[in-house]
């Protein structure tokens, strides 16, 4: 039994091999979308087109003004001199931030009362905009705190100190990149095996498997190994890059993420065999593979949180193997996961997988050619 | 389903289309829309690319993506509570964006927050009453999970302003003034309550509309040229201008329905507010569709083959579209290397555009640059699938 299996699964890995078309879309596309997603996928926000609008001839805005200019992420693009001024930077998008400082902002502060700044930011990008004004607040509490010192105001009673575990200085690239696993993992695994069934469909072949002495089982595991090995591999490829060309830290077992991934590349198959064995062409058969990974990707917390979706939604996600890996892969790269909660996220994927497997292997004879 | 398809393109004539057809070809020309409207009407997977894909990716990704966060699971821990902790501990819960859970100590917040259960910790010391009375003040310590980095920035910026505010309210309790020298008086332009959705509705539009216009017209002139219907078009006395001409029309009407639906749904479902022209929008939408169409012909008359044209339209069309076009990854602050790249994707010019005319109102010198860009493309995929066909001709 065992022979016979080698002998469908070395068959299986030349039906992928040999066809230059699924050679292509393994190899080439999962590259190209490393990199271009390594370096372009960043919420990080730098170079903040900013203009400056002073009113005020005073020292202390010229002080605060000087702080603007040496902040990091951002770059004083303008000096205005009047209020229309404020729309046509804003509105052409020559600027994200105006920071508008009153005539009487010098001389509030001498005299103890409260100094307003104006600081107008374009809401057409939410996050952009959310994270600049925290950029602003930043720069204008510190401003505060050291005059207070200077002017001997009483400090306040309490401060925040507040400290980000796990990523220190909070690149969104540690987050993406690890993700990247899970996602192109997922693409590369459906669009193989999605494939396999249908090619044979559509060439006839597949009514001759059947009717030799495999049994469904073993039908099974031939058509899952080619897929499974190429996943691995992929999966790998992505780990060693994300080590040793972005940087990102692996902090977690190694072990423990390749049971992750198991299970997940497990559970994937089985729903690409689905597909496979319910599609007549291989055109369906890749329609259908779309369909199912935008909204995996989607439901699966890769770009934005799960939890900022409304309830339905969320309840969606549970069935979706891709957010149990991200959170094991993310998790192990930048946490070092307890194996505990490795363990709770692990199940759920085998569930699947079960499920997902076992529908195939029924497919495989019940759907009518 | 059938109903919803056009039958008369009208206003299509009146856009820049490259090959002038002159006197009797009109008729020449209306046979060729009409042949391919009847294939668009008798073939349900065209009709559902153009009006089911968008209104399916639009709930997904409407209620699917959001950057919004409220309601943050917050773990607290009071070592030592006082009238103190406990106003600060009001003065969370009230925040929106907080849901604070009690916890006893700081290993089991760490343990909460590494099962993913909470996304915060915020720690009162047991000496935090005693010190708000010392020179150097109290400590409030708060730690975030920066794995989801941009969460972890938004939270700490949401504990910033729940801290100020209790201050202020401590403060006057005491009757002291405790107000900082300097206040930032905040003002979001074009969306006030920074609303991820007003931002993200108008770019998902430009991305689902590369994806019709792209797809549409790729896999299905791909089928024609797979089952050599192509050629046999071609041998008849009609011009290449005019096939072309032919297939664009129907299939121009067919995004612009699409575009329509998007554009409701975002304005009645999603609630995101239109503030430009109707007029702009319709030129701009136009001279995108165009564009899109004119990539998914080049796409099909190069690969001639369904798979590969699927394969492709998504590689050059979807994807950089969906990461390089600034829908949700801020363009200013990639590489300049990847900056430079995303002037050759046609959908950084429509999201820009949608999402000016969408949040801002008509601004005249954005619309007319990425119009002027967009047309500048349409031309230019236009003449080369011309130039591809004619040449594959003898």
């Amino acid at each position: 039994m065992w022979q016979r299996i080698a002998a469908l699964i070395v068959k299986e890995f030349l039906a992928v091999w040999k066809d230059k078309r699924s050679r292509t879309v393994i190899v080439a596309p999962p590259l190209i979308q490393l990199l271009v997603f390594g370096y372009a996928a960043t919420f990080d926000v730098t170079h903040v087109a900013t203009a400056i609008y002073n009113e005020d001839s005073g020292l202390l805005s010229r002080e605060l003004v000087a702080r603007f200019q040496g902040s990091p992420n951002i770059d004083v693009v303008a000096r205005l001199d009047r209020d229309g001024q404020i729309a046509e930077m804003i509105d052409p998008k020559r600027a994200s931030l105006v920071i508008h400082i009153g005539q009487t902002f010098s001389r509030d502060m001498l005299a103890g009362r409260p100094a307003t700044v104006q600081a107008i930011v374009d809401g057409r990008e939410s996050n952009t905009a959310l994270i600049i004004l925290s950029y602003v607040n930043q720069i204008v509490s510190e401003f505060n705190r050291e005059w207070s010192v200077a002017s001997g105001r009483p400090p306040p009673p309490a401060v925040l100190v507040t400290r980000s575990w796990f990523n220190p200085n909070l690149e969104s690239r540690w987050f993406i990149v690890p993700g990247i696993v899970a996602l192109l993992t997922l693409v590369v695994t459906t669009v193989v095996t999605a494939l396999t069934v249908a090619r044979e469909r559509e060439i006839g072949t597949f009514e001759q498997l059947l009717v030799t002495p495999f049994t469904p089982l073993e039908i099974l595991i031939g058509k899952s190994m080619p897929a499974l090995m190429i996943g691995l591999g992929e999966a790998t490829l992505i780990v060693v890059v994300a080590v040793l060309w972005f940087r990102i830290p692996l902090l977690g077992s190694i072990p423990l993420l390749y049971a992750g991934l198991f299970l997940y590349i497990l559970a994937v198959i089985g729903v690409g065999l689905m597909l496979s064995s319910l599609a007549r062409t291989q055109q369906q058969a890749i329609l259908g593979a779309f369909l199912f990974v935008v909204p995996a990707v989607i439901l699966s917390g890769f770009a934005t949180p799960i939890a900022n979706m409304p309830p339905f939604i969320q309840d969606i996600t549970l069935v979706n193997p891709m957010r149990y890996f991200l959170f094991i892969v993310r998790g192990i790269f930048l946490e070092d996961l307890p194996a505990p909660i490795v363990y709770a996220h692990l199940w759920p994927m085998a569930a699947i997988a079960v499920v997902t497997l076992a529908g195939a292997g029924w497919l495989f004879r019940h759907r009518a050619a | 389903m059938t109903l919803a398809a056009p039958k008369e393109p009208e206003g299509a004539g009146d856009d820049p289309a490259p090959p002038p057809s002159r006197g009797g070809s009109l008729r020449r020309l209306f046979g060729l829309v009409r042949k391919e409207s009847l294939q668009i009407v008798r073939d349900p997977s065209s009709i559902s690319i153009a009006f089911v894909l968008p209104v399916a990716l639009l709930l997904l990704f409407g209620y699917g993506v959001s950057l919004d966060a409220k309601h943050v699971p917050l773990a607290l821990v009071i070592e030592n509570p006082t009238s103190e902790t406990a106003s600060f501990a009001v003065s969370l819960a009230n925040s929106p964006y907080f849901a604070p859970v009690m916890m006893p100590d700081r290993q089991r917040a760490t343990e909460a927050m590494l099962a993913g259960d909470i996304e915060g910790i915020v720690v009162l010391r047991s000496d935090f009453a005693r010190r708000l009375w010392s020179p150097e003040g109290s400590a409030i310590q708060v730690i975030v999970d920066g794995t989801d980095a941009n969460t972890a920035r938004i939270i700490s910026g949401y504990v910033d302003g729940a801290w100020q505010k209790w201050l202020a309210h401590y403060a006057s309790d005491l009757g002291q003034d405790l107000s900082p020298p300097v206040v930032v008086e905040q003002r979001v332009w074009f969306n006030a309550e920074v609303r991820s959705r007003n931002f993200l509705v108008p770019g998902l539009i430009a991305i689902i509309m590369t994806l019709i216009g792209t797809l549409l017209t790729a896999m299905v002139v791909a089928r024609e040229w797979e089952r050599g219907t192509m050629e046999a078009l071609l041998v008849t006395p009609v011009r290449i201008g005019e096939i072309l001409l032919g297939k664009l029309i129907p299939y121009f009407a067919l995004g612009m329905g699409g575009m329509a639906i998007s554009t409701g749904m975002a304005v009645w479902l999603f609630g995101v507010p239109f503030r430009g022209s109707l007029a702009a929008l319709i030129v701009v939408s136009s001279l995108f569709m165009l564009t899109a169409l004119g990539m998914g012909l080049l796409i099909s008359t190069v690969a001639r083959n369904q798979f590969v044209a699927g394969q492709v339209a998504i590689i050059v069309a979807f994807l950089p579209a969906f990461i390089l076009s600034g829908f949700i990854f801020d363009i200013a602050s990639m590489p300049p290397v990847v900056q430079l790249l995303t002037h050759v994707i046609p959908a950084r010019y429509f999201v820009s555009a949608l999402q000016t005319l969408f949040l801002a109102g008509t601004v005249r010198p954005i619309v007319l640059f990425n119009g002027a860009a967009l047309f500048a493309m349409a031309v230019i995929f236009l003449a080369l699938t011309r130039r591809k066909t004619s040449k594959s001709l003898e």
